[in-house]
């Protein structure tokens, strides 16, 4: 039996940023973003795959990080919310989630505004039912999400608007 | 004096009634705001629950021998570390922080194990070697009631019945006979639970001067901080409590935990912090949610459809232990006759333990059942006398300022309002029963309490106190016990003390939650924040704003009272030309009478009613709601689909609309979740794998909840009516928006279909049985057949305060006499 090492030691690209980190290979990356970067913006609500207050962005597109093992994301390209910001000034989503109701308690936000950050780096205009569509893996327990829907379509127009 | 300071006569707002963006909006947004599980201490440890895989069973041993040997173990914990129990009501002290001699369901822990990593603790809590003595179970109330031995616990009013309380106001069989009509109905409410999407989380750890500091997901930090005192042994002031935001509460974190006297323990035992995150099924064991409960209606009503009494009866699932059982027995019965007019009122409760999770508070607690099955049961009525539904209520509102047959007092209310405003939107008048087959709309209203009137533990101290230091730079900073559970509480207590101070809330920092530091507020639960914190708030203010006033009066050359705050200024109200900035007024007033701060507290009224038992129902003020659902239903496969609901509640007056709104429609959804699939639901293992009551789903994936594309828009109209006992007139939101919305579906599915769901959740499969019922020529009903026999104690008499009562109870013979 090939013996399994107790700590992996690889580089991870954080925000753009790369990180030299060391953890024990069973580490989903949730867990490696949480405890082994600091990064305690993602948020877990199963840690099953089930409630995507998890998700990031991996090469662009959504994932859930509770499901992703670490070491599978060597080399590859990770956006948390943390790195959405653009140093104090916030992402469009960010701002609408802030503005319109988007965010009650906040806890599945991370992962709400992630997913549709996606949306929106592949679709400018999104319709309504596309959105429900997108975010229908994201459990919010407060919003009933409508100001979530809002919220996206506020960002969206705030996005073409600012686009030459 | 309790009152605000004159909250409603200033006509002109700077900040109330604006849409804003909350004061937690961006760190939300930006994923910087720290959860309990979020934070990190170092040489933290992490502690893991083992939990009973038995419904009820006697410990005989436990060794954890081997798990303490385990690398990497630091300590395990068992009942032996615990002898002191606790209870969120003083009358039910019936937990302990892991189980002693015997287990009470299926998840009550067991053992501790605090370990240096969570993988750890996990492996070693396979070591612990507990041996069982399995005991006979008790998986609902109707068998609790027929098996009273053995009891699931030594205390209670008889065999396995938890609570059992009776109430009658005025001599209800004897209206009932004089009605032109009496309808009888058996409705069931099975339950559900909060499922937030932060699991519970807590950190304890000593700090440098030897304390306990314990930082937990909770909406009740007061109370967790007694009741840590009395479990732990330690004086309180060596202990503090910080709520750090909560990640969704709903009631659901407002019991005290297992885990957080687990890891107060460990930390106190070790000197190092330990933190502990429940998995989300360990969640689902720890529920305290909606309690499954059977009802009776027995309803008399006049031919013209006025209601003359109502006989009600509850028989509530309780679930393992007591929690704020007692108090949500009481609820099943004591708001229904604030809703509409009824003359004489009697209700029946009881609450019997079974060996399932403990049921306890979860939005509307205890009022949500009753209210579907009264307003099912007035569609069946207005059908009967062929009114219209909507009329039918309207003609039948209770009074501002009157007094219920129980004794509670209605102060402002703006239910008309909200039904007409329904009725209006939904184009109700041209829509109900006109929509064809398979599509239909209902309505249902609802009221509900701003605040309990009376604490959980007994005392005539302040409900809700709020201090606020104000310094020369212009800083304002507010301290309140009260919890941020998501629903906006730090932004309401920031925004009222920025519109009596005139000033931006960007100018005020609130620190809340930290029985450290803060002035206490009992917590967030009974809509109870905005009303108690806020008035609060506003007394604190109004004194900050006299010595303000004081100092820059010699300065502005006018009377202290003429000074106006507003716009970050301070103005002579005669001459908008004599001005200083806010920031000056502070500085002079800190000359003038050193450092600037002020409390300020509030209690709520005393309430009318004098009998035992009067002490829960009342409230400061009251909202109202009224709702309309519109419904699809396939009658070949009975799938329910909601395109559209429409909402009016009575807020007395919006603070944030932008907040106002969201809860409402989160109130929606966590309705219409209820009424259509969110179920806490058991079954029983085969004899031959122990006959374990266990749950059936608990996890997101199978515990149903509405997503983001089974969500209906919602339409909201918020009815502004300001309550004179009120902040600014603001009554609560948070709460009373849920209540209308599974009895409007339900009469939606009637209006489509022509068949009767009597219980939520109402799923397809009832939908199907009920039209198969209805085609065979059968009673086209789904919902339960009959209620048991329950040994209901005899009822404690009260003259409703038209028949000449004093609001005290009668003797029975007096009392019937009398009527």
């Amino acid at each position: 039996m090939s013996a399994v090492p107790d700590r992996v030691h690889l580089k991870l690209r954080v925000n753009g940023e790369e990180q030299a980190v060391s953890f024990a290979p069973y580490k989903t990356l949730l867990e490696v973003l949480r405890e082994d970067l600091n990064l305690t913006g993602t948020k877990h609500g199963c840690e099953l795959g089930e409630c995507g207050a998890c998700a990031v962005l991996v090469d662009g597109e959504p994932l859930l990080s509770c499901l992703e093992l670490a070491v599978q994301c060597e080399g590859r390209d990770i956006q948390t919310i943390e790195g959405l910001a653009q140093g104090t000034e916030l992402h469009p989503l960010q701002a609408a989630f802030a503005d319109h109701g988007g965010s009650q308690c906040g806890y599945c936000t991370s992962g709400m505004v992630m997913t549709a950050k996606a949306l929106l780096d592949r679709e400018p205009a999104p319709s309504r039912e596309r959105i429900k569509e997108a975010l229908s893996g994201n459990l919010c327990r407060c919003t009933g999400y409508q100001q979530i829907w809002e919220s996206v379509e506020e960002a969206a127009r705030t996005m073409r608007e600012a686009k030459p | 004096m309790n009152a605000p300071e004159k909250p409603l006569q200033k006509k002109r707002f700077d900040t109330i009634g604006k849409p804003r963006r909350r004061v937690d909006g961006r760190a939300k947004a930006i994923g910087q705001l720290r959860f309990a599980d979020d934070l990190v201490l170092p040489r933290m440890l992490h502690a893991k629950l083992l939990r009973s895989p038995h419904p009820h069973a006697i410990i005989e041993s436990i060794d954890v021998s081997r798990a303490q040997g385990q690398r990497g173990v630091h300590l395990v914990l068992t009942g032996a570390e615990f002898p002191i129990p606790y209870g969120i009501m003083p009358v039910s002290q019936d937990e302990h922080a892991l189980a002693r001699e015997r287990v009470r369901f299926v998840g009550d822990p067991v053992a501790a194990v605090i370990a240096v990593d969570e993988h750890t603790a996990t492996e070693a809590l396979q070591l612990i070697d507990v041996k069982y003595r399995p005991l006979p179970t008790v998986s609902s109330p109707e068998e609790g009631l027929a098996n009273p031995e053995p009891r699931i616990h030594d205390y209670g009013e008889q065999g396995n019945i938890h609570r059992n309380q009776a109430y009658e106001f005025g001599d209800v069989e004897k209206a009932l006979a004089k009605s032109d009509h009496v309808f009888e109905d058996v409705f069931f409410y099975e339950g559900n639970t909060h499922l937030p999407m932060e699991q519970q989380a807590s950190l304890a750890s000593v700090e440098g001067d030897g304390k306990l500091l314990l930082s937990s997901s909770t909406q009740n930090p007061h109370y967790l901080h007694r009741q840590l005192a009395r479990v732990l042994q330690i004086p309180a002031a060596h202990i503090r409590v910080i709520a750090t935001p909560n990640g969704g509460g709903f009631g659901g974190k407002c019991d005290p935990g297992n885990h957080e006297f687990v890891v107060c323990k460990a930390a106190l035992m070790l000197g190092r912090p330990v933190k502990i995150c429940l998995t989300r099924e360990e969640v689902f064991y720890q529920h305290r949610g909606r309690h499954p409960v059977l009802m009776k209606f027995r309803t008399g009503v006049t031919k013209d459809g006025r209601l003359t009494a109502m006989h009600l009866q509850t028989l509530l699932d309780g679930g393992a232990y007591g929690s704020h059982g007692a108090a949500s027995t009481f609820y099943t019965g004591v708001l229904t006759p604030v809703t509409y007019e009824l003359p004489r009122f009697k209700f029946e409760a009881c609450r019997v333990f079974t060996n399932k999770p403990a049921c306890g508070p979860k939005r509307g607690h205890g009022t949500p059942q009753p209210r579907f099955g009264q307003e099912v049961q007035l569609d069946k009525i207005a059908e009967k006398l062929r009114l219209d539904p909507a009329e039918l209520r309207l003609n039948m509102v209770t009074k501002p300022d009157s007094l219920t047959a129980s004794w509670l007092r209605v102060g402002s209310t703006g239910l008309a309002d909200c039904i007409r405003k329904v009725v209006e939107m939904s184009g109700w008048k041209e829509r109900h029963r006109k929509l064809g087959p398979g599509r239909g709309l209902g309505i249902a209203c609802s009221s509900y309490m701003c605040g309990a009137g009376v604490s959980i533990y007994w005392n005539k101290m302040p409900h809700s106190a709020v201090q606020l230091l104000l310094d020369r730079s212009g800083q304002v900073t507010v301290y309140c016990g009260a919890t941020e559970l998501g629903q906006g509480s730090d932004d309401v207590l920031a925004s009222l003390t920025a519109e009596s101070l005139g000033i931006d809330p960007g100018f005020v920092r609130c620190i809340t939650g930290d029985t450290g530091i803060t002035p206490i507020d009992l917590g967030s639960y009974s809509s109870r924040v905005t009303i108690m914190m806020g008035n609060a708030a506003l007394q604190a203010a109004g004194r900050v704003r006299e010595l303000l006033a004081a100092a820059a009066a010699e300065q502005l050359n006018t009377l202290p009272e003429r000074v106006v705050f507003s716009q970050d200024r301070v103005f002579a109200a005669e001459d908008p030309g004599k001005t200083m900035s806010f920031i000056e007024a502070v500085a002079l007033a800190e000359t003038k009478f050193g450092t600037i701060a002020a409390v300020g507290s509030y209690a709520p009224p005393k309430p009318p009613g004098k009998y035992k038992g009067a002490g829960v129902g009342p409230s400061p003020a009251y909202s109202f709601s009224a709702c309309v659902v519109e419904t699809e239903v396939d009658a070949h496969t009975g799938w329910i689909t909601v395109p559209k609901i429409w909402i009016a509640h009575d807020i007395g007056r919006a603070l944030n609309p932008v907040s106002a709104r969201g809860q409402v429609i989160g109130g929606v959804y966590m309705g219409l979740g209820e009424a259509l699939m969110e179920e806490q639901a058991f079954r029983r293992l085969p004899p031959k794998l122990s006959s374990a009551l266990v749950h059936r789903n608990p996890s997101m994936l199978d515990y149903k909840s509405l997503t983001s594309l089974d969500m209906p828009e919602v339409e909201v109209a918020l009815i502004e009516d300001p309550d004179p006992n009120c902040p600014y007139g603001a009554k609560e939101v948070g709460q009373g928006p849920l209540l209308p919305v599974m009895p409007a579906l339900a009469n939606a599915i009637y209006d489509a279909v022509g068949v009767r769901i009597d219980e939520v959740p109402i799923t397809p499969d009832k939908v199907l049985r009920a039209l198969e019922k209805k085609a065979k020529g059968e009673a086209p009903r789904v919902g339960p057949e009959s209620f048991p026999a329950v040994p209901y104690p005899e009822p404690t008499f009260v003259l409703p305060p038209w028949e000449g009562g004093d609001g005290n109870e009668l003797k029975r013979q007096e009392g019937r006499k009398a009527a």
